[in-house]
């Protein structure tokens, strides 16, 4: 059924083409890496509720209530009601919009990883990764550009796409790829033993041992889980890893950024922000890309708390994926560090207690009810004590201590994390299917399906792949 | 020029694609001439006596419910039914018939020659008159013309065929028969490309020459079945197969003389069909195989004939003799007719249009092994959606073209004319992605209605079909408005029907969405109406698969917004500078009449949808600027 891989692929970039489409789609809007705004914007017939479910607003108005080109200010917040950043919305209804679809803008504050967070919030919620080009596809099918620029919109879908195709075939690296068909290959063998054995009823085929399918896909269902833990480091390994660092004046906060830096001299790179006075910059820890926030903050302002204000410390510190909270070691604690030790509470912390070349002071027991004690390490700059053992716990907080066994395989890119959880559903269907004691001919389907969403990943959709695998596979004839 | 008659339809070959296409011509009315190689041989059966199977009993079930004859004249004339797949899901249930071949195809010769409206005559076709891209008629090989506004080119492998045994080839239609050697020049002319394509057949023995103890012993189902939804057959006289396999020694002779097989010689050059290998290529492309089996099926039952199913070869008659006699069985079979393989022209079936009929060539259809298909059933289906649609240009209608989502049928043609085909095309139920909605059960419902617009579904046929859905809506409608409360009457009933308690307030419907209830068991307990077993069959089925088929649904309708967007007949490819170089090739050679047809084109991607459905707009956009200013 090689026309169902790509009709659907078909489908899947172009769902929906009339006016205020069924099929809701969202994308990141502003370019990469630059500014310190990220827009997402969502457009089709479920943009509004799909933002009204991970937009909070401020003052509680529902999305709904707000008319066209109205804002309202409120926090981006995940399914377990975390709050992931802090966004204006902007809806825009139909059909006074660009796409003349109902449109919502999330003006998202905080860095890159924040707003890809919010992106895969649209996707989970409903709504799809829009396609190259999508939107002013979408425009101009909805009679929005005029006549004069079809011809430049056709350029555009075309041009978009062999570009993302290459960006995609970029960052597909030989070894996921290489996995990618090795877990078709296997689901393609399934698929064509069940359909050989229907197709030919009558031929000298093995019956197919149902428990064994359900082996298979429980390991294969193993393998896609694993491959989206990747997908975490991968994408750190690609866009950095937001790193804060936090403590009171004088902590340190300096000569441990300037160790992370000045050790791996590599990779400094300063992007001044457009909106806000922040610096970013990077540093190479084992191999882990750090992005770290406000380093001009951190350099200017020792005592950064207190400067900032604690809304903004926490807002700081919100927008880091990793935050690296420094306390003196050779002090107890003072009211400034039970400040800081309250805005890290929900976040991935490592605790750095710092002057370790001076003798302890501080509580360790205490610590370590709040914290893990393999997050709590002792520093010196001065000796470089401890600066291995952080080096060590950064890599394990980016790969879980899992993934190093797998080395270069990685999931980047959201939007094949996003396919692989498709296609984990499909598996699991798969499982329900023979759970309920159905037939061969419906094991099938969500098989295909699974086979088909990890084609999307390596852009195999088209061909004769189950019937030739049949005849491939199996002696058949009269 | 000696005109010998004039006809609306002219259907060249009576085999089983050109047997349809005649009767569905005319018996919807048209004047319609058959013309046959041979009065003796109409609807041949030259290959396998079996009817039916995956995919192709499918078919059968379809082309019956549009009111065409393959189904019922099977039912008249078969001597042995199967119903395959029975532990495989609804869905895949294959009826498959082993048929007296004789009987059959003088059933059907009798049909044809008392159909009104229809001439049969022995004539061999050598031209083909084209008019301003029109066809006009044909001319025979005695020199006469026939005159026609249509015409079906239905010519199975007869088209410059040849045969090959071993070392010998010779000219010939399949056993023995004459070839059309001329038509292929005329249809060149006429500028239709032309493929070489290449089956074959294992030999005959005769039955009084095996040995049956030394096999195993097939028989047929206990329970009558039929194909058509007309027949009504209940009893029938079941005549058994045989099951035997090949060994290491068969092998070793094949092995042994593989240097002499025609395919390893280099004198087949057409391409034979992967599913029906001869027995040399699958000793050769599975060396591990340590046994393939065959089946011995009788011809029929006023012949000693048995065909040898698996066995298919072109070797030399001294290997041929020497590899049966190895196997279990038929160590002293006599040999009646020796294997074969058979090469014929076909045309390229990407010249046609989803009707059919050539893109070039008006009035001009073509169906069966001519268009590169292999199968009486695949044939036959085809037969009658040429013979439909040239019915369907004389008299100026709508043509009939059956949706991937609405039959095999559908399925069938559009590979043909999307993908073409690199081999003999058959059937399979894979190749249907809404397979779960294209049951053989359910072919009267989903294609009598387009049966009847064209005026091929009989008075008879419609009305048996409107008392089946009438049975249907009404039980579902009882169903739906049944309402259990969870008492101990309930109860009790329940556990007479042996399913477990209620909990809440159930509706029949509900209930029967549970896989161990069934309607004809809720029937007695419930007091329901007695159905007949084909509505029961319907309720069950619909109830029970309800969620699988609504996600089968969903998906059909998501498609339809592409294949509702048709692609004008006039479109320049060359004026759509966005698409890649690759897809405009590709629609430019294949044409596909919707956007749905042109997104199952490999190397049209899904950025080249976008693009054709921006053009289309921009088209309609400046049609309608156009209009507004005039």
């Amino acid at each position: 059924m090689k026309e169902l891989s790509h009709i659907e692929a078909v489908l899947y970039f172009f769902r929906g083409e009339n006016m205020q489409q069924a099929e809701t789609i969202s994308a990141i809007a502003t370019a990469r890496g630059e500014g310190g705004i990220g827009i997402i914007r969502l457009s089709g017939e479920g943009a509004v509720r799909i933002a009204e479910m991970v937009f909070k607003s401020q003052r509680g108005i529902p999305l709904a209530k707000l008319v066209s080109y109205q804002a309202a200010y409120g926090r981006i917040v995940n399914s377990q009601g975390e709050v992931i950043d802090e966004a204006i919305c902007l809806v825009m209804r139909a059909p006074y919009s660009y796409t003349r679809e109902d449109v919502v803008e999330l003006q998202c504050h905080g860095g890159s990883m924040p707003l890809r967070e919010t992106l895969e919030l649209t996707w989970k919620y409903g709504a799809r990764p829009a396609e190259a080009g999508e939107f002013t596809k979408r425009a101009f099918l909805n009679g929005r550009l005029d006549l004069s620029q079809a011809e430049a919109v056709m350029d555009v879908i075309q041009a978009k796409t062999t570009a993302s195709l290459r960006v995609a075939s970029g960052h597909l690296t030989g070894k996921l790829s290489e996995k990618i068909k090795s877990l078709r290959q296997d689901i393609l063998e399934m698929i064509a033993h069940l359909e050989a054995t229907i197709d030919f009823p009558e031929d000298d085929i093995d019956d197919v041992v149902i428990s064994d399918v359900s082996y298979r896909v429980n390991r294969l269902r193993t393998a896609v889980g694993q491959l989206l833990q990747t997908a975490h480091a991968g994408r750190i390994l690609r866009d950095g890893l937001e790193t804060a660092i936090i403590g009171k004046p004088n902590v340190g906060k300096s000569s441990l950024l300037n160790s992370l830096l000045q050790e791996e001299r590599a990779i400094v790179t300063a992007i001044p922000g457009t909106t806000r006075d922040s610096i970013e910059e990077y540093a190479d820890v084992g191999g882990v890309p750090l992005r770290i926030i406000d380093t001009a903050g951190i350099r200017s302002t020792e005592d950064m708390v207190e400067k900032m204000g604690v809304a903004k410390a926490r807002a700081y510190v919100e927008q880091a994926a990793l935050v690296l909270a420094l306390f003196d070691s050779s002090a107890s604690l003072t009211p400034e560090d039970k400040e800081v030790l309250k805005l890290i509470r929900s976040k991935d912390v490592l605790v750095l207690l710092t002057k370790a070349d001076l003798p302890c002071r501080v509580s360790l027991e205490a610590l370590q009810q709040s914290f893990a004690a393999e997050d709590i390490l002792m520093i010196s700059t001065l000796t470089g004590k401890g600066m291995e053992e952080l080096t060590a716990a950064i890599v394990r907080k980016v790969y879980g201590g899992k993934a190093q066994s797998q080395e270069g395989l990685f999931v980047s890119n959201a939007r094949e994390a996003e396919i692989l959880r498709q296609t984990s559903v499909c598996l699991d269907a798969v499982q329900k299917t023979i759970a309920c004691g159905m037939s061969a001919d419906f094991i099938v389907i969500d098989l295909r399906s699974a086979w088909e969403k990890l084609g999307e990943i390596t852009g195999e959709t088209v061909g004769d792949d189950i019937v030739d695998q049949i005849f491939r596979q199996f002696c058949i004839g009269k | 020029m000696f005109v010998a008659g004039e006809y609306d339809v002219i259907v060249i070959g009576a085999g089983h694609a050109g047997v349809e296409a005649a009767l569905a011509a005319a018996r919807i009315g048209c004047r319609t001439l058959l013309a046959t190689l041979s009065m003796d041989n109409i609807a041949l059966m030259p290959c396998n006596p079996s009817v039916g199977g995956p995919g192709k009993g499918h078919l059968v079930r379809e082309l019956d419910a549009l009111g065409g004859e393959m189904g019922i004249n099977a039912d008249k004339t078969c001597i042995q039914f199967r119903l395959l797949n029975t532990g495989k899901g609804p869905a895949v249930h294959a009826l498959r018939a082993q048929a007296d071949k004789k009987l059959y195809q003088f059933t059907m010769k009798e049909t044809c020659e008392r159909q009104a409206h229809l001439d049969v005559k022995q004539l061999l076709v050598d031209d083909l008159l084209i008019e301003n891209g029109a066809v006009r008629g044909v001319t025979i090989e005695t020199g006469e013309t026939y005159l026609c506004r249509t015409a079906v080119l239905a010519t199975g492998t007869y088209l410059r065929g040849r045969i090959i045994i071993g070392e010998t080839t010779y000219t010939s239609g399949p056993n023995g028969q004459r070839a059309a050697l001329k038509l292929s020049d005329s249809l060149r002319q006429a500028g239709i490309r032309l493929m070489r394509f290449k089956t074959g057949t294992p030999a005959r023995v005769d039955a009084r020459s095996l040995d049956y103890d030394k096999m195993e012993i097939q028989p047929g189902d206990e329970e009558a079945r039929n194909f058509s939804f007309m027949s009504d057959e209940v009893t029938r006289e079941q005549i058994p197969c045989w099951l035997t396999y090949t060994n290491e020694a068969t092998h070793k002779i094949l092995r042994d003389n593989i240097s002499r097989a025609p395919m390893a010689n280099g004198i087949i050059e057409g391409i034979g069909p992967r599913y029906c290998p001869s027995i040399e290529t699958k000793i050769m492309r599975f060396p591990d195989k340590a046994a393939h089996q065959l089946f011995l099926e009788p011809e029929g039952l006023h012949t000693n004939e048995v065909y040898v199913q698996g066995m298919s070869t072109s070797m030399p008659m001294d290997v041929q003799l020497a590899f049966l006699h190895t196997i279990p069985g038929l160590e002293h079979c006599h040999v009646m007719r020796a294997g074969y393989a058979i090469e014929y022209d076909c045309i390229d079936p990407l010249q046609l249009k989803p009707t059919l009929e050539f893109k070039t060539i008006q009035g001009f259809f073509s169906a069966g092994q001519a268009n590169g298909t292999s199968g009486y059933e695949e044939a036959a289906a085809q037969g009658i959606i040429a013979g439909i649609n040239a019915a369907m240009l004389v008299r100026g209608e709508e043509p009939l073209v059956l949706k991937r989502s609405e039959a095999y049928i559908g399925v069938l043609i559009d590979d043909l004319v999307t993908k073409g085909t690199q081999e003999p095309y058959r059937i399979m139920t894979s190749r249907a992605e809404y397979r779960l909605l294209l049951r053989q059960d359910n072919a009267d419902l989903r294609l009598t209605e387009y049966g009847r617009r064209v005026e091929l579904v009989s008075d008879a046929r419609y009305a048996r079909f409107q008392a089946k859905k009438k049975e249907i809506e009404q039980a579902m409608h009882v169903l739906r408005q049944t309402f259990l409360t969870p008492n101990a009457e309930t109860q009790q009933k329940l556990s007479a029907v042996s399913t477990g308690e209620i909990h809440t307030v159930t509706t029949l419907f509900d209930l029967l969405r549970r896989p161990e209830v069934k309607y004809a068991s809720l029937q007695p307990v419930f007091g329901l109406p007695i159905l007949s077993r084909a509505a029961e069959q319907q309720i069950d089925i619909s109830i029970t698969y309800d969620g699988y088929i609504k996600k089968q649904q969903d998906q059909v309708d998501r498609m339809e917004k592409l294949e509702i967007k048709i692609l004008p007949e006039t479109i320049d490819y060359r004026q759509i500078p966005s698409l890649r170089d690759e897809a405009r090739e590709k629609l430019m050679k294949i044409r596909p009449r919707s956007v749905g047809q042109a997104g199952r084109i490999s190397g049209v991607s899904p950025a080249d949808i976008s693009v054709l459905l921006v053009y289309l707009e921009q088209q309609r956009r400046q049609k309608e600027a156009a209009h507004e200013l005039s």
